[in-house]
C-alpha cells in the first residue's frame, strides 16, 4: 500500500514534561499555534480536535496512544476543506526523547495514501508551529506572530 | 570540555557542498528513500553518499527512520525554517516596508 509521510524533527532546550504541556495545554498551544488549540483529555481512545481562535474545528479525530512524557498518537482527519476531508483520517505521531540539555522531538505524519493534498498542506504549517514552539519554549517569546501561514491547511481564507 | 559545535554551523557547512544540496532536493521531491535510492542518483561512491547523509543528520536536515531492515531518509525542514526566520525576515521585512510605501505614493498620483 502506498502510504505519504513527513517526519519532523527538532531539538528543543527544555525537558520532556515542560514539552509535554507544551503540546497538550491549551492556553499554551495558542501561543505557538497561531492562535490554534487542540481540545481533548489526551487520554488513549478520547475525543481530540484542534479548534481555532474562532471556535471552528479544523482537525479532528481521537487519541490513540497517549504516554506523557514520552509518545503521543493521534488519529486526524481535516475538516475545513472537503478535498482534504475526503482523503480521510492520516495518523500523527509525536515522540519526545531527551538528549543530552535538550528533548528531540518527533513529529511524524502519515496518511494510507500516495499523492495526499492533507500531507502536502499540513507539511507547509508544521516548521513554523515548530519552530515557534521552540522558540517559546528556549526564549519565552516566538519568533512568528503573523496569523496562520496562508498556504497552510488552516488558513481562514475560503 | 571541548566546546560543542554550534547548531548553526553544522547547518551552514552542511548547505555548503553541492551534493548534500542536491540530496536535499532529491528528498523535497521524493521523500523517506533509501541510501541504494539515493544512489542512483548521484555519480558517487555508496561511502560517500553515506558521509554525506551523515552531515545532513548532524545538521538535523535529514530524519531518518527505520522500516524493518531498512533506512528511511526524509528532509527535515525545521532548521532551514528557524534560517529564514534569523536570516532573512529581519531583512525582508524593511525592504517590504519600503516597498508598500512605494506603492502607496505612487498610487496616490493626484496630489
Amino acid at each position: 500500500m502506498t502510504r505519504s509521510t513527513f517526519v519532523y524533527v527538532t531539538y528543543i532546550r527544555t525537558t520532556p514534561e515542560k514539552l509535554w504541556t507544551a503540546l497538550t495545554d491549551a492556553e499554551f498551544m495558542k501561543q505557538y499555534w497561531f492562535g490554534m488549540h487542540g481540545e481533548s483529555e489526551w487520554t488513549a481512545g478520547s475525543p481530540w480536535s484542534l479548534v481555532s481562535s474562532e471556535g471552528q474545528i479544523f482537525d479532528a479525530g481521537a487519541i490513540v496512544e497517549s504516554d506523557p512524557p514520552r509518545r503521543l498518537v493521534i488519529r486526524w482527519q481535516h475538516q475545513n476543506k472537503p478535498e482534504l476531508k475526503a482523503e480521510g483520517d492520516s495518523l500523527c505521531t509525536m515522540e519526545m526523547e531527551a538528549s543530552g540539555p535538550a528533548v528531540k522531538l518527533s513529529i511524524t505524519h502519515t496518511i494510507e495514501r500516495s499523492p495526499s493534498k492533507l500531507i502536502e498542506a499540513v507539511s507547509g504549517g508544521w516548521p513554523k508551529v515548530i519552530s515557534n514552539l521552540k522558540s517559546l519554549l528556549e526564549t519565552g517569546t516566538t519568533a512568528l506572530q503573523e496569523p496562520y501561514p496562508a498556504e497552510s491547511a488552516h488558513a481562514v481564507n475560503e | 570540555m571541548a566546546e560543542p559545535i554550534d547548531d548553526t554551523d553544522l547547518l551552514f557547512k552542511a548547505l555548503a557542498d553541492p551534493s548534500r544540496r542536491k540530496l536535499l532536493d532529491l528528498l523535497h521531491a521524493e521523500d523517506g528513500r533509501t541510501l541504494n535510492d539515493l544512489c542512483e542518483h548521484l555519480d558517487m561512491s555508496r561511502q560517500g553518499v553515506t558521509q554525506h547523509l551523515d552531515l545532513l543528520e548532524a545538521a538535523h536536515l535529514v530524519a531518518t527512520v527505520r522500516s524493518g531492515r531498512e533506512k528511511l531518509h526524509y528532509l527535515n525542514p525545521v532548521p532551514l525554517q528557524a534560517i529564514y526566520e534569523r536570516w532573512i525576515a529581519k531583512f525582508e521585512k524593511p525592504r517590504l516596508k519600503a516597498l508598500s510605501k512605494l506603492k502607496r505614493r505612487l498610487e496616490q498620483t493626484d496630489d
